[in-house]
This record gives C-alpha cells, structure tokens and sequence, in this order.
C-alpha cells in the first residue's frame, strides 16, 4: 500500500479530467486509484506537484478532497496466455469475468487481471538448460488454442544463461525458467510480461512489405493490395461499409492472428463478432476464427478517455505476437473515437486546439501509432520475422474527407481505401472507390502474388484498370450528349466495365460463398469477365452486331461466377470455352 | 481575487423533496444538509457557487429562489470550492445573495416500478397527471451504467411494422435503434405512430410496451401521440415523459435518460419488450449547445459540443437485448435534418451510433408517397441476421439486394432522362426508369392505415422486378430465380391473358 504522503488530494473533477495535488511522486503517464471507489486514471500532465489525471471510468459522484492514490507504474499490458479468444475493454479488464462478476452493467472500480491467474498452461521447454540467451528467445511454447503456438520470449532487457527450466504446467505467474545474467543476478522468468502501452516493443529491423496479405475480398486484393506488415486506412460516412470492411478483414486476411479493436463504436458490432467468430471457420485450417482472435471492446457508451487507451491496449498486444515471429493484423474501428477522445481530454485541460478543436499534436500521436506497423527481424537470435499490419477506419463528420484525422492519417498510411456513400446507396459493396483509392504497394507485393498465381492476374488486374478509367471518361460524354454518342466499340467497353463493376468488384459480405474469394478465384473470375470482352470485342470487328453480344446467354453464367464454391472454381475457366464458342456460333449466323 | 461568501449552515429541511431519500444511499448530507447562499455569478443556465465543500460531479442540487420556488440543477464541474451548475429550469429570477443551493448528495434518480405505465411525468420524471405519485419500488440514477458488450445478446428477432420499406428493405429488429430522420413538416410522427400501432413479432403474444420521451416537441404534437396510444388501447402499456416546446429547455437534458431509466427498469427486470420513442433530438442538442456555449468551451461543428457524439451514445447505446433477459428495448429516435441536411452534425452523428436510418424525402413527401421514405440512403445494420429463413422467408435477402440495385440503376437512368430526355436512354435503361416509378408508387407508398404482411411485402417485390429481364437478377440466387422470379412473372402472365 502506499505511504499516507503519496497520497494526493483531489482539486477538480470536470468529466473524465480529474486535477489533483500532491502528486510530487508520481510521473507522466503513471498510473493512479482514483478515490476510494479506486478508479483507474493516467497522468497526462504534471505541473509542480499538480496532475492532471485522465479518468478511465466514470466520475459522477467524485469530488474535491478525495484521494488519490499512486501506484508508480505506467499504463501497462498483461502478456502472455490467455490473450487469445479473450474480449478486453480499453485498459485490458477482462469483460467476461466482469461480466460474471458484476453482471450486465460495467460497474466502477473493477481490479480483475488481464490473464488468469488460475489457469495452467503446459509449457513445452524449447531451450536447453545451459543454453546462452538474449531478449525475445523461445523459452518455449504453449498451445494456447488450436491455431496460435505461444512462444515465451525471453523478455527484452534480459540476456544471460539458462540454469534451469521447466517442463509440464504452470500458471502465468510461474517460474518456468531461470536465467543467470552476465552481473550473476538470477532471474525468474515467468510466461506473463507486462509492457507500457505507450511504449513500442523492441524489434531489430524493419523491412519494406513485400508480400501481400490476402482479404478475399476481390476490389482489395486485385486493385488495392495490402502487404504484410503495410497500414491501410478506410475513411468512409456512416453507413458506407467501414465496420462490414474491418470485419471482413479480421474474417478472412491471411493472418495468423488478428487484434480487433472497437474504439467507441457499437456495443452490437462486438457482440456480433463475439458471436459469429467462433462459429466461422478458418479456410485453411478448418478452425473457429475466434481461436485466433483477441478482442479488445471499448464501445460508445463506455468511458471515453479508455477509448484513447484502446488503441494502444491493442497495438502493443499486436507487437507481443509480432514479435513471436507471427503475421499479425491489427483493426481499429474507429481510430476517430480515439482522436476525439483526445480532442475532448486535450480541450478539458485548455490546451491549445488546432484544427477543429484537435489537439496540435493529433498528427504527431497519428503518425506514431501507424508507424508501430511494419515487417521486422524480430529481436532474438534466430533472424526470424513477424509482420503486424494495421487497417484503421476513420469517420470523418459528414464523410468529409477533409477532417484532420483523415488528412493526418492519409499522410502516413500506405493504402487508402476510399468508400463513397453514392455506392453504398446502390448497395454495391464493399462501396470502395475503384477510381479514388490507392495502394502503394501494388508493385512491391506484385512478385509474391505472381508466386502464387503467375503473371496473367497481373496483367488482367491492369486491363481492366485501364477499362474502368476509361468508362469514367465515356460516362462524362454520355451524361453530356446521350448513349448515342457512344460507337458499338465504346458501349462494348462500357458493358464490360458494368461487368466488371457488378460480376467481379461487388462482393457480398452476408452471403455464405460470395463472402470470401481465394486469389486463385479471383483470378478466374477476372479472366472470365476480360474475355468476354475481348472475344466480343473482336466479334465486333469482324461485324457481329452489338445487341447479339449483349444477349449472349452465357454472360448469365459470368455472372454468377461468384457462387461456385471455392472447391469448384476450375469449373470457372469452362465458362471461357463457353464464350469462345457462342461467339463463335453468333458469327455462323452472321455468315449465314 | 474570489469575493469573501457567506456561508450559512441550515437545519434540513423538515419536508424534503421525497420521504424516500432516506433509503436511497448514505450521504453525508443526511446528518447536516448545509444551504449555500454564495452563488457568485449566473450566466445562462449556470451558477457557480463558491466556498462549497464536498461537493461531487454529478451531483444533484436544489435551487430555493426568494419567491419560494424551487428548482433542480446538476454539478458540471466542481474546481475546488467552486461547482459550476447546470438549472434545468433555467437561471431567470435568481438573485445571487437571495438565492439557496443545497446539495443533495446524489445523482438524479427517479422512482420506478411497474406502476409506471399508464402514467404521464414531466422531462425530469416528475408526475404531470393529476393522480398521486407513484409508489417507486427503488429509485435508480438516470444515467444509468454502461451495458457490458459481453452481455449483450445480439438483436434478431424480426419486428413486423407493415411498412414495406420497413420489413422488406431495412427490417427492424428486436432491441435496434433505428431512428427517423426528418425535416419539419414532413409526416415523421404519424409514420412513428404507425410503427408503434402495427408493430408485431410474428408469433409472440406479448405487446409492446411503449416508453415516450418528449423533448421540445409542441403539445399539439405530444396530443397526437396520446389520442393515437388511447385509440389503440396502448396508453394503458405506455409511460411518456414530457417536456414541451414551453417547458424548460435544459430539462431536456435529462428527459432522454429519465425515459431509458424507465425502459431499462421495464425491459431488463420487468422483461417487457419496450419500443423507446424519442422525439424531437434536435431540441435536445440544441440544449446541449446551449450549456457548451455558456460554459465557453470549444465548439464542435456548428456550435455543437466536441462531445455531442458522446453524449448521443450514451443515450442511444442503452437499447439492446441482454443476455439471460427477456426483455428487450427498441428505440426508434426522431430528430429533423436543419434544412433537410444529413450531414448536419445531428443527424451525421446519430448515424454514426444508431444501427442504420430511416430517412424521409421531402420530394417524395411532394409527390404524395406515404411514407415519403428515402430508400436508397435509408439502412437497417441488423436486418442482416432478422431476415431469412425461419424469420421472414428464405427470400429475402437477395430480394432486397436485387432491389436495392434495380432502383437505384433506375433512379440513375431518370436523371439522365432528365438530362436528355427519355429518347437518350437504351431500351433497358427505360425498363429500370419504370420500375423504379412502379417502386415508389406501389412498394414505398402504402398509406398510413395499411397494415402489410411481411409475404404480402415479398411478393410485392418479386412482382416489381418482373418489370425487368431476368438476365438483369443479378443478386439473386438461381433456386429464388426459379422459385419466386419465373412463378411470379408466370402467375402474372397467366392473370394477364384470363382479363
Ligand atoms: N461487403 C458488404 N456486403 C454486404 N453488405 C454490406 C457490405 N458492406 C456494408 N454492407 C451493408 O452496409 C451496412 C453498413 O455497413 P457498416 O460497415 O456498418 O458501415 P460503417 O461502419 O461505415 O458505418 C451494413 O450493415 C450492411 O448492411
Ligand atoms: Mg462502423
């Protein structure tokens, strides 16, 4: 417990900003008990022996004179097993057993650790007794779930010669090893590390991405690929599909584990994830989803200042699996909750506002965060690599793509995926822009997709690029003068690009099929749709007449390309003999 | 330099404000209520008070003005020995040096128990009916405690409005919030009490329980709400909460949270299924702004507090289903769009936490469609898992996919016809122009005493697209083609030739 002078005085509660004295021992970014009722708070101002405290749970009924209690330790996160499958709020408290313990309603002033403590994990020893090692070293592993092998690291800072290790069951708080460091000093290692939020976990280097990180969702990984430790963003107004992407992505990108984080938004949309991630299977290992899962839940209605700490609660957790040598992906929805969350905090101490109210420094903690991204040589000494991606979504007021946060995170982000309200009105999902949007990794994830599939995706993925931006142009000159404007040759591209619009971009998240593509599907449905084209569009030449081409019975077939199974999708490739052969017998008739 | 204040130390009073408090919580106030004299300045609807002691965030205060009146406020801030308080019936007639605050030592609470129903209160819960108060089984703090995510049971269960554009096109579930976005003058609060009238869960016998919060809305209004409640014998199973265009205009602040108070009593102990009914959230807002103004902070967009989003949630993310409770609360808030504009922080934000929009068009209101609704923009997120077999009919997804896309391709095709004339569009584009008029007339317009079943709504669908080729059916699975596209178009066919 603490000493009585350690103890602070409340001065001032105004919202989530609690201001006290007595804080002389205390450091930015400590954490500190609140009152009796011993809510958590963060200092993030001091000024003498004054702090200004950022509460993370509600402060109705809290007043001047009460206490405040110092605990001389910064935000921090539990790491270890036990974080897969688990739903945390922004500080990392477990809201099951919240749940259990207090029922439907968060109540105040909650201490429940992060991993279990009673909880006994077989750890599987990897290093050998005697052995020398550094920071981030597999002690060892534990089969946390099905999918995810928890490597226990040596924790950074630590180096020396193992003197013992154990083998069998153990509780996080366990010593499973004992390192003796150069000095002599034994240390008990345990399987639980704790790591401030704030801080970014050590790597060694950081590389460029270069191989994609597959979505199944087709306007994604043919047009605006992501790359394995890339960052990407999704800025979009309500209703234009930005959470339906976030799902979409922790559904079916090819990570080993995902980190989703609900900064502020709907208590449904967690619930539903809750629900529907355990029931859905992993394509390639035929497993729950949710067995690669963390959650981290801070919705709307709770306390708004633990919406600022989710993010980091989330990312740093990311790291932790990065760092075991894992392909991680981070989703933050909606990374504009956290920004104004630190708008309303930053306004609560009159700091200076820049644009909209924003805090001067929005761009800087922006930037931070992103760059907690990346593919690195994780530390250690076996060289290996782990890759974290992060996809955050942004909600500008009114889908203004001026707003601060969109301004600042677009100049840091490598992939825009720019969602427009006039598709999402037609229901043509995802409603991505396929002319505004933009990936910078196009052509340095393009070798890793020609591994997996060979040149021609590539190819058709740039025709039909170029297909659509000419559309753009011929739909300027229709709305100008008519459809009639338009010769045979240019309302065939027109028709084409409807295809590729509707047959291949659009994709339907609700249906069991459609909702995820293997890029080996993607492939052929491209192809199919290009073909057509380009078999019409000789037909044409030879003097076939447009409408029979428009009516060819097997653009039907084309069309629901999309609902053959991935476990059928050779069968997509017939559908291009099919058009070669109609085609053919239309020009029998035309000779006829 | 703060002026010198007197301080007065007062008896408690030997009547307060409800026999009640006693049992409500400890309180440091119980032993010496203490009277503060020391208001030292009033600007809008705040007071600050100095020299005060012990005094909490949130707290509630009474307010004795010189005439004998009596009024409530709320602690905003409290620096020190000064607490910034927000009256909810305004600051006209306060006097500094005449006036009495005293601090109750507890946040706002109201009374609840079933016997709420029937009852009418005023915003801050208080009864406006003549009968006595009500016998509160306890008292709870209106607002409330935030519904663990964990907890939640997920909405899907199909509410029935027999509203086409409803059911078919943003279906309404248990425990969604869904709100009306409007302008003045259009029909949104008969289309409300058309929802409240006609809305059934297909094969459960229980009623809604109706929970209405008024805010600023004028009595005319509020009376229309009550006739069509008695008409239909739902004022027996329904509590209001007025707070009126006269009434005062802070009060408002409360009034949403006082009404959720109510549900969450009803919904999550009573195991009611509550439809919540909030009406108008502009005025609310506009309450907001005005305590933000007075209190000098930042403005958000228009005036509007950075926290306006915030505040909203907490008040919308109330509704909901939880686990291990039968009872469930729908909300369905109606606010109007400033100048019809959707991206308005009002309705902009209320979008960003509600799950999905009605919207109303002023243009079809014109035209004579009832209810005008704005289909294309309008959404319901938790249609997804309501719909489909075993809910409403296999169907329906795709139906409402295909539809969707076919009237918006023909709403594209009648502004270019606009543009060019009707002469420019290719022949299937004039299909889509037509179906897309034939949708409106006859799918969005039904009129406000027409009660259709969900099949009766299907059907209706499959028998608009037949307008279009089937090669167009895009969204729609091959079994549905055959089973509901071609039996439609067939049965059509067939009803053509015996006339
Ligand atoms: N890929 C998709 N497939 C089908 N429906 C979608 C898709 N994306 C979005 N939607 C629809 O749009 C609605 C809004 O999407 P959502 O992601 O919640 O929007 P936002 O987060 O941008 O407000 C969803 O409820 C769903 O009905
Ligand atoms: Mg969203």
């Amino acid at each position: 417990m603490n000493r009585t002078e350690d103890i602070g005085r409340i001065l001032k509660v105004s919202g989530p900003l609690v201001v006290a004295e007595g804080m002389g021992t205390s450091r930015m970014y400590d954490v500190v008990k609140v009152s009796e009722k011993r809510l958590v708070g963060e200092i993030i101002g001091i000024e003498g022996d004054k702090a200004s405290i950022q509460v993370y749970e509600d402060t109705g009924g809290i007043g001047p004179g009460e206490p405040v209690y110092p605990t001389h330790e910064p935000l921090s996160v539990e790491l270890g097993p036990g974080l897969v499958e688990a739903i945390y709020d922004g500080i990392q408290r477990p809201l099951s057993d919240i749940a259990a313990k207090t029922g439907s309603f968060i109540t105040r002033g909650i201490e429940i650790p992060a991993l279990p403590r009673d909880k006994k994990w077989n750890f599987v020893p990897q290093a050998k007794k005697g052995q020398k090692v550094t920071a981030g070293d597999i002690l060892g592993t534990v089969a946390e779930t099905a999918l995810i092998e928890h490597r226990i690291m040596v924790p950074p800072g630590i180096e020396g010669e193992i003197v013992e290790i154990g083998k069998g069951s153990f509780t996080v708080e366990d010593t499973v090893a004992v390192i003796k460091t150069a000095d002599g000093k034994k240390v008990n290692i345990i399987m639980m590390q704790r790591w401030p939020v704030r801080k970014p976990r050590p790597y060694k280097r950081k590389y460029a991405p270069h191989e994609i990180l597959t979505t199944g969702q087709r306007i994604i990984d043919t047009f605006y690929p992501l790359g394995k430790g890339g960052t990407a963003c999704v800025p979009g107004p309500f209703g234009s599909g930005k959470t339906v992407i976030q799902h979409q992505l922790a559904k079916w990108a090819d990570a080993e584990v995902i980190v989703y984080v609900g900064c502020g938004e709907r208590g449904n949309e967690m619930t539903d994830v809750l629900i529907e991630f355990p029931e859905l299977k992993d394509p390639k290992s035929g497993e729950p989803m949710m067995k690669r899962t963390v959650l981290i839940a801070n919705t709307s209605n709770m306390p708004v200042a633990a919406r600022e700490a989710s993010v980091y609660t989330g990312v740093t957790i990311a790291e932790y699996f990065r760092d075991m040598g894992y392909s991680v992906a981070l989703m933050a929805d909606s990374t504009s909750r956290w920004a104004e969350a630190m708008r309303e905090i930053s306004g609560r101490l009159e700091e200076m506002p820049g644009e909209e109210g924003y805090p001067a420094y929005l761009s800087a903690r922006i930037a931070e965060f992103y760059e907690r991204a990346g593919l690195v040589e994780c530390i250690g000494s076996d060289d290996r690599r782990g890759a974290l991606s992060v996809i955050g979504a942004v909600s500008p007021p009114g889908g203004d793509l001026s707003d601060p946060v969109v301004q600042a995170t677009l100049r840091v982000v490598k992939v825009f995926w720019s969602l427009e309200d006039t598709l999402a009105y037609a229901r043509h999902f995802p409603a991505i822009s396929w002319l505004r949007s933009y990936s910078l990794y196009t052509d340095s994830v393009a070798e890793s997709v020609r591994e997996a599939i060979g040149d021609k995706f590539l190819a058709d993925s740039k025709e039909a690029m170029r297909l659509l931006q000419e559309e753009d142009e011929l739909k300027e000159i229709v709305r100008l003068i008519g459809l009639d404007a338009l010769s045979p040759k240019e309302r065939l591209i027109m028709e084409a690009t409807r295809s590729i619009r509707e047959d291949f971009l659009h994709q339907n998240a609700f249906h069991e099929i459609d909702t995820y593509a293997s890029l080996q599907k993607q492939a052929k449905m491209l192809s199919a749709v290009l073909k057509y084209y380009r078999e019409a569009q000789k037909a044409l030449d030879a003097g076939a007449s447009l409408d029979d081409l428009l009516n060819l019975k097997v653009r039907e077939k084309i069309v629901r390309a999309r609902y053959m199974r991935e476990a059928d999708r050779e069968k997509i490739a017939e559908i291009e003999e099919e058009i070669v052969s109609e085609i053919a017998s239309l020009k029998k008739e035309v000779s006829q | 330099m703060t002026p010198h204040n007197t301080r007065t130390r007062n008896t408690p009073r030997s009547t307060p404000l409800n026999a009640k408090k006693a049992s409500v919580k400890g309180s440091r106030k119980l032993q010496g209520i203490i009277d503060y004299q020391t208001i030292s300045s009033v600007s809008g609807p705040l007071l600050l008070v100095e020299g005060v002691d012990g005094v909490k965030y949130e707290e509630l205060v009474e307010i004795f003005l010189p005439s004998g009146e009596r009024r409530r406020g709320r602690v905003l801030e409290v620096d020190k020995d000064k607490a910034l308080i927000q009256i909810f019936e305004g600051s006209s007639g306060i006097e500094i040096g005449q006036t009495r605050v005293r601090f109750l030592g507890k946040g706002i609470t109201i009374g609840v128990s079933e016997e709420l129903l029937g009852r009418v209160f005023d915003g801050l819960g208080r009864p406006r009916d003549d009968s006595l108060p009500l016998i509160p089984e306890e008292f709870r703090d209106i607002n409330g405690l935030p519904i663990n995510p964990f907890a939640r049971a997920y909405p899907n269960e199909f509410i029935q409005t027999g509203i086409s554009c409803i059911d078919g096109l943003n279906t309404l579930v248990r425990g969604q919030k869904l709100p009306l976005f409007s302008g003045s003058g259009l029909p949104h609060n008969r289309m409300a009490a058309q929802i409240a009238r006609q809305a059934k869960v297909l094969g459960a016998e229980e009623e809604f329980a109706v929970v209405f919060g008024a805010m600023g809305i004028t009595f005319e209004e509020a009376q229309f709400f009550i006739d069509d409640f008695r008409r239909t014998g739902a004022l027996e199973r329904a509590v209001l909460f007025l707070n009126l265009a006269d009434d005062p205009a802070i009060e408002r602040i409360a009034t949403p949270r006082v009404a959720f108070t109510a549900a969450e009593y009803l919904a999550f102990t009573r195991n009611y299924h509550v439809l919540v009914i909030l009406t108008d959230l502009t005025n609310y807002c506009e309450a907001l702004r005005e305590i933000s103004a007075a209190r000098k902070e930042i403005p958000g967009r228009r005036g509007y507090p950075g926290y306006l989003y915030t505040d909203l949630a907490s008040i919308y993310e109330r509704s909901g289903r939880i686990k291990g409770s039968e009872g469930s609360i729908t909300l369905i808030p109606i606010l109007t769009m400033p100048e019809d504009d959707k991206t308005h922080p009002i309705p902009d934000l209320t979008g960003y936490i509600t799950e999905g929009q009605i919207i109303l068009s002023r243009s079809l209101h014109n035209k004579n469609v009832s209810p005008p609704v704005d289909v294309l923009p309008s959404l319901s997120r938790l249609k997804d898992k309501g719909i489909g077999k075993g809910k409403t009919r296999e169907d329906h997804a795709d139906s409402f996919n295909q539809l969707y896309a076919a009237y918006a391709r023909g709403k594209e095709a009648q502004e270019l016809a606009v543009i060019l004339g009707e002469a420019a569009l290719t022949d299937i584009d004039k299909k889509f122009m037509s179906f897309a008029e034939a949708f409106e007339a006859r799918y969005v317009s039904q009129g406000e005493y027409e009660d259709r079943t969900i099949e009766e709504t299907l059907d209706l669908g499959w028998e608009l697209l037949t307008m279009l080729p089937r090669a167009e059916m895009k969204r729609v699975r091959d079994e549905y083609l055959e089973k509901y596209y071609d039996k439609t178009a067939a049965k059509l066919k067939k009803e053509e030739e015996n006339a």
